[in-house]
């Protein structure tokens, strides 16, 4: 009893395996698709903006002439907020992750902190913002200064900080640290002196890459209602301030008034990318070299 | 695009007619000749020339890493998924070889169907899981589906445990039944040759014993060649067997007389268990 | 082992004693070494802390505004008037827009994430999926604001040379780019869901004859389907909390509508609004956004929620 007919099988045959390959080239076309999006948002910003980069730009202070107006405002306040976001993300996250990671019992508290910050990983930041609104700016009277900005956005990224500090604590071999507690060592000691200076390549990774995020974010910037104005540089963590993503939110916004100002978002978002750009090779750079492999 | 009409031709199914014409060995199915194959630096296979006969059932032994499971991949090409592999030689297949580039894998894998060390039932139902095969090749008709989903289950063994349940979950069966389901879905495809490499390795004592009864009953109509590391389960159910050692065929020959007096050395020490 | 003891204590004396005399300074470091797991506790409680602030700044905002404008006004009108002398305070205009915008979102993101998950896992060589991959993941690291100006200054007047009916500000513009800044999340969590299925089932497959295309059709995605879908649902719910793109380039009209063409306001895009405007303290305008805020909260934490439930429930499976 024969169900199948090798012929028509065979005939098939043909038929399906140009299917196949006919859509292993659209899916590798999907898949390259957001690529050449990619590769078009990038020339077309770098062309719009490029010519706008030059030294008064990048130094000078606002104006609302586009000729005349420069970032550093911008940049500077940048920096500020990383100083800001690195110093508490840096200490809590990693504070947090040695607690899950090496100390805390394996229950009831353990899971419902990982699960929160597993679910605080999925909130979006424009209601970081509005905790930072509440707390920082009117609450506790900040106002919209660098230390405000920065303990919004060290919050919104402190979830990243302790997942990958975590990730990176977990993938230190036991065999370390069982031969240091051999030895009499204590577990502080321990820690302190075999397992974090093994996994700080990685959890240094993880943090650069946090406060890359970090620094691109706007959504909680405008809700504390960070200004794009001429003000003096800031100076200190008190001190009222503008970001570089702020600055491209209000030229691009503003765009529609004075048409260079798109120019000015556009060079900004260079010296944005740019900016990203390193930190991110920062953090490649120090994954392949200081990175052990077990 | 020339290049690519090439890859889709399919040996002329008229070769079945002047097979008898050709010198191959009458009842030879598959014949390789001088067959090597390397996983990137590694050779795998060694100069293999082997002639497996048809409506037989070939049992490949050998100690663990001796290219026994290697080989049988590579008589249904499923080797090819394995990235870096190289393969140099023939195999001749009714006449035509099927490591050429022009000979579709999956047009092979239709006529050599596979049953694999664990059984590996798909995610679907009993009855989707038989089916699979026959749907991919083209049937879509229901009564037709039925009539070849019940064959196979029988031929299986397996039809009256899971007459009642076709629709449920493969996953719901017993290890046993799942590969009993498994060798049902490779009849489904209406094979001429079944490759099953180390079937009942992970199956209990009476499970394994079901499953030997039913490669017995199909060698009727099936070629079988059989990878197995359980030498008594090579002389229980084979015809003739292959000795493979560090990648070369060290014996080939009817399976009473390879495991009463092997001619080589090797293979006796095997059989009485020195090394393996 | 400092230098100090050794000029201290003579040549005789062993380690072994100077690590007992060091064990009488001992005490001091015993109450240390207490004291850092309750300190690193600390630490990990600031999550729990920060998850409480939001849930009670949250709330508790959001009540003041349901003293003053009913559940039923906010979650069944279809005018949103803040300003106006005569306020309303209806939801559904920024649903609207949030739902729209998400809907897009997921009719690019959806099939073209799910087409590279596939060729990803099913049709790449490791060295070509080494290289993909990040480079894909370059599209989830830039800043959305950059995607924000893209959309406003690049996509909508693209669309609006095609099709000049398009306003200025407009849904389908924001929601299109939103949908290429996805691409990489549901890809790179579908990739994952499809590579845990195991290679025997694929083995079996092809076994039976079945190319690359029906194998990954017909038995790995069916196999792997919960994950999928799970990366479906997380990106929806990053959809719905995206803001700077909407903000930019579809405007803040509160528009009740299901038009892709008009100027829309969203959620996200209606407290960036308000918080950013002048919205006094204490006046039923400023409360409203916590009131937004609260909605959307819990709309993503339900859809991450049920993602997760889905996700656990694939793992189980294998």
């Amino acid at each position: 009893m024969q169900y199948i007919d090798r012929l028509q099988v065979r005939k098939r045959i043909n038929f399906r395996l140009r299917l196949n390959s006919i859509l292993k080239y659209v899916f590798l076309g999907a898949t390259l698709s957001g690529l050449v999006v990619l590769a078009i948002l990038l020339i077309r910003t770098v062309s719009q903006g490029f010519a706008w980069i030059d030294w008064n730009f990048i130094t000078g202070h606002l104006s609302m002439d586009p000729e005349k107006a420069g970032i550093m405002g911008a940049i500077l306040g940048t920096f500020w907020l990383m100083l800001v976001v690195v110093f508490f993300t840096l200490f809590l996250g990693m504070g947090a992750a040695i607690y899950l990671e090496l100390y805390a019992k394996k229950g009831r508290i353990h899971s419902l902190i990982q699960t929160n910050i597993a679910n605080l990983a999925g909130v979006p930041s424009i209601v970081y913002g509005i905790l930072g609104l509440t707390v920082f700016v009117r609450l506790m009277d900040f106002g919209s200064t660098v230390l405000a900005g920065g303990l919004t956005l060290s919050l919104l990224v402190l979830p990243i900080v302790i997942v990958s500090s975590q990730e990176a604590l977990r993938a230190v071999p036991q065999t370390l640290g069982e031969a240091s507690y051999g030895l009499g060592a204590s577990k502080w000691q321990t820690i302190k002196s075999i397992i974090l200076p093994t996994a700080l390549p990685s959890i240094l990774t993880g943090s650069i890459l946090a406060l890359s995020r970090a620094i691109g974010e706007t959504a909680p910037l405008v809700v504390l209602g960070i200004p794009a104005l001429l003000i003096p540089f800031p100076g200190g963590f008190m001190d009222r301030f503008t970001a570089l993503p702020m600055q491209i939110y209000y030229w691009t916004l503003d765009a529609a008034l004075v048409e260079e100002y798109a120019n000015l978002a556009a060079a900004s978002i260079i010296i944005l990318l740019l900016m990203l750009f390193i930190l991110n090779s920062i953090a490649i750079y120090i994954r392949n070299k200081f990175q052990h492999r077990f | 695009m020339a290049v690519q009409t090439q890859l889709y031709a399919v040996p002329a199914i008229e070769k079945k007619e002047s097979k008898n014409k050709n010198e191959v060995e009458k009842e030879s199915i598959f014949e390789t000749k001088s067959l090597n194959l390397w996983y990137g630096e590694t050779q795998a296979l060694k100069n293999i020339d082997l002639k497996i006969p048809e409506k037989s059932i070939t049992a490949i032994i050998g100690p663990s890493g001796c290219g026994k499971s290697t080989f049988i991949k590579t008589l249904n090409r499923m080797v090819e998924l394995i990235p870096s592999v190289q393969t140099k030689g023939d195999i001749h297949y009714k006449g035509s070889n099927i490591l050429s580039k022009d000979y579709s894998a999956e047009a092979l894998r239709t006529d050599v169907g596979m049953v694999f060390q664990k059984p590996n039932p798909f995610p679907k139902s009993i009855y989707d899981n038989v089916a699979y095969g026959p749907r991919i090749h083209g049937i879509k008709k229901k009564s037709i589906l039925d009539d070849i989903v019940e064959k196979s289950l029988k031929d299986a063994f397996i039809w009256d445990e899971v007459k009642d349940r076709l629709k449920e979950n493969a996953f719901g069966l017993s290890g046993g039944q799942q590969q009993r389901l498994c060798i049902a879905r490779c009849l489904a495809i209406e094979p001429e040759v079944i490759l099953m490499d180390e079937p009942t390795s992970a199956l209990d004592p009476i499970s394994t014993t079901k499953v030997e009864e039913l490669i017995q009953s199909l060698k009727k109509q099936y070629s079988i060649v059989i990878v197995t590391h359980n030498m008594q389960q090579a002389a229980r159910i084979s015809d003739q067997t292959a000795f493979f050692l560090n990648g070369e065929v060290v014996e080939f020959g009817k399976t009473d007389e390879l495991f009463t007096e092997p001619k080589d050395s090797r293979t006796m020490d095997y059989i009485n268990g020195r090394f393996g | 082992m400092t230098t100090k003891n050794v000029s201290v204590n003579t040549a005789n004396l062993s380690t072994k004693q100077l690590m007992n005399e060091k064990k009488s300074a001992a005490s001091i470091k015993n109450v240390f070494e207490k004291m850092v797991p309750a300190v690193l506790f600390l630490f990990a409680a600031v999550s729990v802390l920060t998850t409480i602030a939001i849930l009670y700044t949250l709330i508790t905002e959001a009540i003041h505004f349901f003293q003053r404008v009913s559940f039923t006004e906010f979650f069944t009108s279809t005018n949103l008037k803040p300003l106006s002398q005569n306020p309303s305070f209806g939801l559904l205009p920024l649903l609207s827009g949030t739902l729209l915008s998400t809907i897009i979102a997921m009719v690019v993101a959806g099939p073209i994430g799910l087409m590279a998950a596939i060729y990803l896992s099913e049709y790449a060589s490791d060295r070509v999926r080494k290289l993909l991959k990040p480079m894909l993941e370059l599209l989830a690291g830039i800043p959305t604001i950059v995607y924000g100006f893209f959309a406003f200054t690049f996509v909508t007047p693209l669309l609006r040379s095609i099709w000049p009916e398009i306003e200025l500000t407009n849904i389908l513009s924001p929601g299109l780019v939103m949908g290429i800044m996805i691409i990489p999340m549901v890809a790179s969590l579908s990739e994952d869901a499809m590579n845990s299925v195991p290679n025997t089932m694929r083995e079996g497959a092809y076994g039976l004859g079945a190319t690359k295309l029906e194998t990954a059709i017909k038995v790995v995605i069916p196999a792997a389907i919960s994950g999928i879908v799970a990366s479906f649902v997380l990106a929806i719910s990053r959809a719905i909390g995206e803001t700077m793109i909407v903000t930019i380039a579809s405007g803040s009209t509160k528009n009740f509508s299901f038009d892709v063409t008009e100027s829309m306001q969203t959620m996200t895009a209606y407290i960036v609004e308000v918080s950013s405007g002048d919205a006094a303290a204490g006046t039923t305008v400023y409360y409203s956004i916590y009131a937004v805020a609260l909605t959307l909260f819990t709309m993503t934490f339900l859809m991450n929620l049920l993602a997760k439930k889905i996700a656990r429930r694939f793992r189980e499976e294998y």
